[in-house]
């Protein structure tokens, strides 16, 4: 396997992995506060009995989480050496941060954990919640970083040297609160979707109905909010990646020639050698429209750009419409589940809006993936945003191949047993909480 | 503020060695302990370190932050050259990690424990072995940045006795350091004279692994014995290190726990101290006499002053509710006993 490649590969793996079980990580635990405080409130052993099995998830999700993130932090070097050598020192103030923030997520999830009835009840419920929110605080710091990559700042690039440096501009980047923003969101909805789907699914089997009715009511809510929040989110990033890159966006649309009221391209296959999309639907001067708030204005296209400068077309574009199209599905899923809780109290009880979410489980995040594939794949050749190509960052080692085949089947392997296990939880809830209804409430 | 910044970046790693050093050390025992004992052992040290596992292995990742922001040649020179040795201890680190909350949080304890439990064992082994492969080969000497074949470039910038001796008496001194910390955990008297004989026999294979590390580095050339012996701080360093064991030895059987952990510890910081004195502020020592040193190849200056700063913020953050979590724990486990 090329080198180059086997190195690109393993980073996209183990960003691929760790992303999901960070989200899942640093969102769960808020789900968790709130059952838990409808438990403390209410006395309802129900609520007890949910924070309970989804402490459990959380600890399995953060144990991966917390190793797969080490990992990264030494990937960065291993893979990327001459990246590290010049960006460790401008953009690492978001990792010492997160640093603190991840430390204390630890902590407090020692204390949550192995707290109960060893501590004053408010006590052991805010150190969940200090788990939530250092979670989120450390997602949104190592965004920051990230990019820091697509929108380099806080230094002067000067002769091939790195002077001037900021690292306090460099983390407060131009890209750091739309991408923050954006993925913070999509690990709510991504979250919130998966876990309600897995509860809508045992509610359908009739199997520990008022167990998983609260646990799905939960997790929905905080997921439809957010997808309903995320294309506003969506929408402030485009115009954003627009400004700042471009030839990301154009990728993304596979706009390939620069022109006024341009059209917006959903679906199609692009076809980067004769320059042109085929099948797709056009809505001419949309994405004018989204690029610029202006359905006339003009949209740069990759003709602008040498050809050396210019990101793989194809695989953005894919990306960016699966993670759209999903994006809407799950906004137009929260649309109904808010009228049915608002006006149409019994299609709660049907069991096709349950359907639907059961649907939806993996939809986020193969969104949040997608997405993801857009900002990294959008970004290259560059690894700093036109001012170091990823090509020469790569560390000199030959070999990479085999450790990409490694890691692979390591994270494989644990992707399969944590699926495995969460089975096992999810099949034990009638054991370990097994209480009549009635008393339950 | 560069000081602040080197004295953060040592901490963590004397924190990490003893900390971490323990926690892997528990794995180890668990890998040297009898079928009929293993049982017990494993419910011990789920006790005794479960709260507070996941924020022993967060100093790796502060150190390794500090490396990358505020001294980032260091960390891309180890990371090409080391490159080997340092994937091996992830992949130690994840099975570990894994492993350890897998075999607790799985809700049916069937046959996967037979999976779980070797894979944390044995990976509790290999992990630290090759922290001190990786510490070992950081300043022998064999990395040489000139080398112009696979082979000298990196395998031989870390396969050589020196680093392996290096892997192996820190492999001892994980169990070491674990068994000490263990014999205040039980609740009985079979059990504590179980972990008193393990601390005593990872404390001899200490000394015999720490000897190899000694007869090793005459091997290969590396100027050991200069720098624990041939100044005034490796020297006191090492007769409070020794005098401190025999200490240790004697009040084994006397019941006092936490005076054994602090001898213990005493012990683990005066071993880094002494080997880690005599060539700072060089971390790395090349071949062919080069170095990297914290001090010439340290970051922008505003990126250090940043880094000192978050760093000191951190630890006040951090360290109140690290030794809240811990106190709670230990004092809990008292009222336990107690009740």
């Amino acid at each position: 396997m090329d080198n180059f490649l086997a190195a690109r590969s393993q980073m996209a793996l183990s960003l691929g992995f760790h992303i999901i079980f960070s989200c899942i990580g640093m969102v769960m635990p808020f789900f968790m506060a709130v059952a838990h405080y409808y438990y403390l409130r209410t006395d309802k052993i129900v609520y007890k009995n949910v924070t309970k099995a989804w402490s459990k998830g959380v600890a399995i999700f953060f144990a991966t989480g917390a190793v797969s993130g080490t990992v990264l932090s030494f990937e960065l070097g291993l893979l990327w050496p001459k990246f590290m050598e010049h960006a460790g020192p401008i953009f690492g103030m978001p990792f010492s941060l997160e640093g603190t923030a991840f430390f204390i997520e630890a902590i407090a999830l020692g204390f949550f954990l192995y707290g109960w009835d060893r501590f004053n009840k408010w006590f052991h419920w805010f150190t969940g919640v200090i788990v939530g929110v250092s979670g989120l605080a450390s997602g949104i710091l190592v965004v920051a970083a990230n990019a820091w990559m697509n929108s380099p700042a806080g230094f002067d690039f000067v002769d091939g040297q790195y002077i001037n440096v900021d690292p306090i501009k460099a983390m407060f980047n131009k890209a750091w609160f739309s991408q923050s923003l954006h993925m913070s969101l999509a690990a709510f909805a991504a979250t919130g979707f998966a876990v309600a789907g897995v509860h809508a699914l045992m509610i359908i089997r009739r199997q520990n109905v008022y167990f998983h009715t609260k646990s799905f009511t939960i997790a929905a809510i905080f997921g439809c909010v957010a997808a309903v929040l995320q294309p506003l989110s969506g929408d402030i990033s485009a115009k954003d990646v627009a400004k700042r890159q471009p030839a990301k966006l154009a990728a993304m649309e596979a706009h390939f020639f620069t022109e006024k009221s341009a059209g917006l391209v959903i679906g199609g296959i692009p076809d980067p050698e004769n320059k042109k999309v085929d099948y797709g639907i056009k809505i001419p001067g949309l994405l004018s429209f989204m690029a610029h708030g202006d359905f006339s204005s003009e949209v740069t296209g990759l003709d602008k750009f040498p050809e050396k400068d210019q990101p793989p077309v194809p695989i953005t574009h894919y990306a960016f419409q699966i993670m759209v199209g999903l994006g809407m599905a799950m906004m137009a899923i929260s649309f109904l589940y808010f009228l049915a809780l608002w006006k149409k109290k019994n299609w709660l009880q049907s069991d096709w809006l349950l359907k639907l979410f059961v649907a939806a489980t993996p939809l986020g995040f193969i969104a949040v993936e997608a997405g993801w594939t857009v900002t990294e794949v959008g970004r290259q050749p560059w690894i700093i945003y036109n001012v170091m190509r990823t090509a020469d960052a790569v560390t000199p080692m030959p070999g990479i191949g085999y450790s990409f085949y490694m890691f692979t089947l390591m994270y494989f392997s644990l992707a399969a047993i944590v699926i495995f296990m969460l089975y096992r939880q999810i099949k034990m809830v009638p054991k370990l909480y097994d209480l009549p209804e009635k008393a339950q409430k | 503020m560069l000081y602040v910044v080197i004295i953060y970046l040592w901490t963590s790693i004397l924190l990490y060695l003893l900390l971490g050093g323990a926690d892997f050390g528990a794995g180890i025992i668990e890998l040297f302990t009898s079928k009929a004992n293993k049982m017990q052992t494993r419910k011990t040290l789920y006790e005794a370190i479960g709260p507070i596992w996941e924020a022993n292995h967060m100093w790796l990742i502060i150190a390794i932050v500090i490396l990358f922001v505020g001294f980032p040649v260091i960390y891309s020179t180890m990371s090409v050259y080391l490159h080997i040795p340092l994937t091996i201890m992830l992949l130690g680190i994840i099975a570990r990690g894994t492993a350890f909350t897998f075999r607790h949080y799985d809700a049916v304890q069937d046959d996967m424990q037979n999976i779980y439990n070797p894979i944390f064992a044995y990976s509790s082994f290999v992990t630290p072995f090759f922290l001190g492969i990786i510490a070992g080969s950081a300043v022998s000497g064999h990395i040489d940045l000139k080398a112009d074949n696979f082979l000298d470039a990196y395998i031989f910038s870390w396969l050589h006795w020196f680093s392996v001796s290096v892997g192996l008496f820190t492999v001892a001194i994980c169990g070491f350091l674990a068994a000490v910390f263990l014999i205040g955990e039980t609740d009985n008297d079979h059990d504590r004279l179980r972990f008193i004989k393990k601390a005593k026999a990872f404390n001899i294979a200490a000394v015999i692994c720490g000897s190899l590390v000694f007869v090793s580095s005459l091997i290969e050339g590396i100027p050991l014995i200069d720098w624990v012996f041939g100044n005034v701080v490796g020297i006191i360093a090492i007769s409070a290190a020794t005098l401190s064991l025999a200490l240790l030895w004697y009040l084994m059987y006397k019941g006092q726990a936490n005076i054994l952990r602090i001898l213990a510890g005493f012990q683990v910081t005066m071993i880094l101290l002494t080997t880690t004195y005599r060539h700072y502020p060089n971390i790395v020592i090349l071949k062919n006499g080069g170095y990297l040193s914290l001090i010439e190849h340290s970051g922008h200056e505003k990126t250090i002053e940043a880094l000192a700063m978050a760093l000191l913020i951190g630890s006040i953050f951090i360290l109140p509710a690290l030794f809240y979590l811990i106190y709670s724990f230990q004092k809990k486990k008292v009222d336990f006993a107690t009740d």
